[in-house]
């Protein structure tokens, strides 16, 4: 199949994608995989990488087409030229929609050049970078054949050749004005002596050390003021056969972009603003992995963390705590109990984030991973904006479960946390048996946190996992969330330990 | 051009934020009233005399004797250094007349001042070169004749008739003549000013050379957008001999106001120095040795906080502590436990900034950063509260401190039962030896000052507060082992049973 897009196998799948951005899956606000997204795409605004992210991918393959850039990318000097290739694009970009703004021909004309010549620049460098680069992936080898046949046809040699040419005759231009009072005259230069040179080396013994630059910032408008305009105008008749040429390139070169290049720099961000995810991660020994992509019920994942809390700490300079995840030999459904802000609900979301990152062919949290290919991740939390009609919410909740358990097939994943809390504990207790058993009647698999512990050893496809204390100081929390029943004990604070004055601990803290 | 009195190499950093716990040593040492002395009301010589001792808590040993050479001079011509002071302030008054004034954002404006203002202070600049030779004053010091050696290099007289030429070219009576090169959006830059060539060719094929005819443009006499654009144009050229001429004068500008900085601290140093010597009381340079070495020697130490305090006769105090990683004080209440602890540490921050002590002689060794460790008798609150108070502050220290460090402990974790406190103080102390940080520690935590008694460390030193037998205190603090009680029994009588006492003006 002939290169057409770097995210899609597809070229009807990249069409579709372009043409009908998705809107946010519903599941995004629980798993709050819109603020994980978020801290990726905002910073490139402009190239609208959302809806590639509310696009999940359907099969093994179209996941596989991904790993594979997401693998190329990992050598950092590759990221680091498809950056300096996008920002160069940006520029090309900004100075286009400023050529439009001027308004003295002369200037526009000179514009234009340029803009032209950043592009090509971009081109050139890009494709020397794929080049130079060890590339394994069917999107970014097609990629770079495609580029290299365009930068070798004639109109971009062409192209290339004139802007060049033009912009280099006009830089070397260089002219005398002599101000005296509100007249100016131009001239051709005569080379005459730099006078600040002569008084800089006669001032040069009190120059010495940290004195500041006065520097005077003067501000760069991009427009011309009419003195700067009439001084270029007299150049020009000094000069004019360059300025003849300026005129001619213009009318020349007016549509200069490519169109798949314009398409590699819009995908390629989606792959550049999650790896910037993931280098964040690294830097604090939070890793990423391949995932494998199961077709049977198998989970296991190791040292998984719910991406939006990681980053949330991280800004704090805190690392998030890793959690392990398992379902094996038949186990269905991870039932979760132990003490409130133990880590609980952001153990729910983490395996909830886990498979749908999966499903955009990323890279997973978590430092091995084999998820499941699940056709749709289902979530049910606890909506507090509901509070104020108690019988309300619990018949709401029933209805948005049952809701759930209609549209859920076989192949999906269902994450609950905390339903029926608004209700007695005999009605939280029978309606969570039934509803687990109606689940594990459809085989789904999925997370459920909830303070009902019975509901841990209901059934022998139920794993009962506990967030857990530090059992020397019982008032921290670990945020491990571990298998195995409840247990925990009170010991009393060291305060000298709290405070890291121990002996040991002060050695540590004091480098020898 | 540098006034380097007190830095061989460097300027005194007078900005430089005090050191994190510097506040700690300011109060638990009392520094305040010997800063107010050295002050006598000048503002600066305070603030720079309070850089200079706090940031002090870092020193070297050959800063220190460039210091004390600087200060034996200042100490036997003190009217010399304060007529320096004098003309080093007044560089601010021919700052404040103009140059400054002016909007700095444009050259043409900048050039104009520092024009100005560079012919103005030449003049001083001169005053300053004779005045040694004038006063016949020949000083010892590196420091102060290299001073005036430089200046009597740098500004000689051609030398000055030279920049004055510049000065009257660059008022620009007849316009300029700049260069400049297209670039960027067909811009013009690169705006070098240059030297206008006479031009030999005959007038006659200027006027002929019609293919390069120059273009010449007059503005609208009411076009004022014009004339601001122009003079920007202008100013483009103008701007790299402006910042020349900006940075000089900024440059000498610095220079006075570094002289004046740095004379302040010896200013501070001569008026302590001169009411010291109206008491009587005896001053020396302290021998400052390497801070890998450990050493605390002293006859006639005394606290300069209570001196100040008192305005009179203190009880003074002898150590030999060579070698001596730790030194723990024991003994009577109110005997000059804090008074000697915080005599060592006013004494260790004179000698590395550089100053004179309060004592007949003094060695020591230098510590890489000082810290204070007080018990807070303001801080109210539940006892726990206190204690955890304590621990954070120490928990701060951990944070900051590195080997060759001294720190001063008073009555520190006291805020809980013996038996914990001691504990915790315990190994606090170890783990800070086994990372080579010098110890002074007042207690009277008992299992504490014993526990480390019975080690025998060889490094250890215990001294106490001398206590006759009848009872009463001499202030001194001699050498002794820790003994099981305090003595608060001795402060309770003397409350409770109203015995004449002697010499009540001790406090501890």
């Amino acid at each position: 199949m002939p290169y057409y897009s770097v995210l899609f196998r597809e070229p009807s799948a990249a069409d579709a994608a372009w043409a009908y951005p998705a809107a946010e899956p519903e599941n995004f606000v629980d798993l709050n995989l819109d603020q994980a997204i978020r801290h990726a795409i905002a910073p490139r605004e402009q190239y609208d990488l959302a809806p590639f992210f509310h696009t999940p991918l359907q099969t093994p393959d179209d996941i596989a087409y991904r790993h594979e850039v997401f693998r190329d990318m990992e050598t950092p000097s590759l990221v680091h030229d498809l950056e300096r290739f996008a920002e160069a694009m940006r520029r090309m970009r900004t100075h286009a929609e400023q050529t439009a703004k001027l308004r003295h021909p002369l200037q526009k004309q000179r514009w234009f050049a340029e803009t032209a010549e950043i592009y090509c620049k971009a081109c050139l460098e890009l494709l020397r970078a794929l080049m130079s680069a060890t590339l394994r992936s069917r999107a970014l080898v097609g990629f770079r054949d495609c580029l290299d046949q365009y930068l070798a046809s004639p109109r971009f040699v062409s192209l290339y050749g004139t802007a060049q040419e033009v912009l280099r005759s006009l830089d070397a231009i260089t002219y005398n004005m002599h101000i005296d009072g509100l007249t100016f005259t131009v001239t051709n230069f005569c080379d005459e002596a730099d006078y600040s040179e002569i008084i800089a080396s006669t001032f040069e013994k009190f120059r010495q050390g940290e004195v500041k630059t006065h520097g005077a910032e003067f501000r760069d408008y991009l427009d011309m003021n009419h003195i700067e305009t009439k001084v270029l105008e007299f150049v020009a008749e000094l000069n004019p056969a360059v300025f003849e040429r300026l005129a001619e390139f213009n009318v020349q070169f007016e549509d200069f972009q490519d169109k798949a290049v314009t398409r590699f720099d819009r995908e390629i961000q989606f792959y550049l603003a999650y790896r910037d995810l993931i280098t964040r991660f690294k830097a604090i020994e939070r890793e990423f992995c391949y995932p494998d992509i199961s077709t049977e019920k198998t989970v296991r994942c190791v040292n998984g963390f719910d991406l939006a809390l990681g980053w949330a700490l991280l800004m704090n300079d805190e690392r998030v705590v890793c959690n392990d995840v398992s379902l094996e030999n038949g186990e269905r459904v991870v039932v979760v109990t132990g003490p409130n802000q133990g880590g609980k609900t952001t153990f729910a979301r983490m395996f909830g984030q886990l498979h749908y990152l999966a499903l955009l062919g990323c890279p997973v949290p978590a430092s091995s991973a084999t998820l499941y290919l699940c056709d749709r991740i289902f979530t049910h939390f606890e909506r507090q904006e509901d509070i104020s009609n108690l019988s309300g919410k619990l018949q709401d909740d029933l209805v948005r479960i049952r809701r759930i358990l209609d549209e859920a097939t076989p192949s999906s994943i269902v994450i609950m946390n905390e339903i029926f809390t608004s209700t007695t504990l005999a009605d939280a207790m029978f309606l969570s048996q039934h509803v687990l058993e109606r689940a594990m009647a459809l085989d789904l698999i999925g997370v459920w946190v909830t303070f009902i512990d019975e509901i841990a050893s209901e059934h022998p496809r139920v794993v009962s996992m506990i967030s857990t204390v530090d059992p020397h100081q019982p008032t921290r929390r670990t945020f491990k969330v571990v298998r195995g029943p409840a247990e925990g004990m009170a010991h009393a604070l060291s305060l000298a330990a709290k405070y890291g004055l121990t002996y040991d601990r002060i050695r540590e803290r004091i480098a020898s | 051009m540098k006034a380097y009195l007190m830095y061989k190499d460097r300027d005194f950093d007078a900005q430089r934020p005090l050191p994190l716990m510097g506040q700690d040593l300011l109060d638990d040492l009392e520094l305040g009233g010997m800063l107010e002395v050295m002050s006598a009301g000048d503002d600066l010589v305070l603030d720079i005399a309070r850089a200079a001792l706090l940031g002090a808590v870092q020193s070297d040993c050959d800063t220190i004797i460039y210091r004390q050479h600087i200060l034996n001079d200042a100490l036997q011509h003190p009217q010399f250094i304060r007529d320096l002071y004098a003309l080093a302030i007044s560089a601010q008054e021919i700052r404040k007349k103009g140059y400054w004034g002016l909007s700095l954002r444009h050259p043409s404006g900048i050039l104009h001042g520092a024009v100005e203002f560079i012919g103005n202070i030449i003049p001083l600049l001169h005053q300053i070169r004779t005045l040694a030779s004038k006063a016949g004053v020949s000083f010892q010091s590196e420091g102060l004749r290299r001073l005036f050696v430089t200046l009597e290099e740098e500004l000689s007289d051609d030398y000055i008739a030279q920049v004055q030429q510049h000065l009257k070219t660059l008022k620009f009576r007849h316009g300029f003549v700049m260069s400049a090169q297209i670039g960027n959006g067909n811009k013009g830059r690169h705006h070098v000013i240059r030297t206008p060539k006479p031009d030999t060719r005959q007038w006659i094929w200027r006027v002929l050379d019609q293919r390069h005819p120059p273009q010449r443009y007059t503005l609208a006499p009411r076009d004022e957008a014009g004339a601001r654009a122009l003079s920007e144009l202008g100013d483009r050229g103008i701007s790299l001999v402006a910042d020349a001429l900006a940075q000089a004068s900024e440059h000498i500008m610095n220079f006075f106001t570094m002289l004046r900085t740095e004379l302040a601290f010896y200013i501070g140093c001569i008026n302590l120095h001169e009411r010291l010597a109206t008491d009587g009381l005896p001053v020396c340079m302290p021998v400052p040795r390497v801070a890998e070495e450990r050493d605390l020697s002293f006859t006639g130490l005394a606290d300069l906080g209570l001196i100040l305090a008192l305005g009179g006769h203190v009880i003074p105090n002898d150590l030999v502590a060579n070698d001596r990683e730790l030194i723990i004080i024991t003994g009577a209440n109110q005997g000059g436990k804090s008074s000697f602890l915080r005599s060592v540490g006013i004494a260790q921050l004179m000698m590395q900034s550089g100053m004179f002590v309060t004592a007949t002689r003094f060695r020591a060794n230098l510590c890489k950063g000082l810290y204070t460790h007080y018990k807070r008798e303001e801080d109210a609150g539940m006892e726990s509260g206190k204690f955890d108070e304590e621990l954070k502050r120490m928990s701060q220290i951990i944070d900051l401190i590195s080997s060759d460090a001294l720190v001063l402990f008073n009555e520190s974790f006291a805020a809980t039962n013996e038996r914990e406190g001691s504990e915790i103080a315990r190994q606090i102390v170890n783990a800070l030896l086994s990372r080579r940080i010098k110890i002074l520690f007042v207690s009277h935590q008992f299992e504490f000052s014993n526990g480390l008694f019975q080690l025998g460390l060889p490094a250890a030193l215990f001294l106490r507060a001398q206590r006759q037998a009848d009872g009463s205190r001499t202030f001194k603090i001699i050498e002794g082992e820790p003994l099981q009680t305090s003595y608060g029994l001795d402060l309770y009588r003397r409350i409770f049973d109203e015995e004449p006492q002697p010499d009540t003006a001790h406090a501890s």
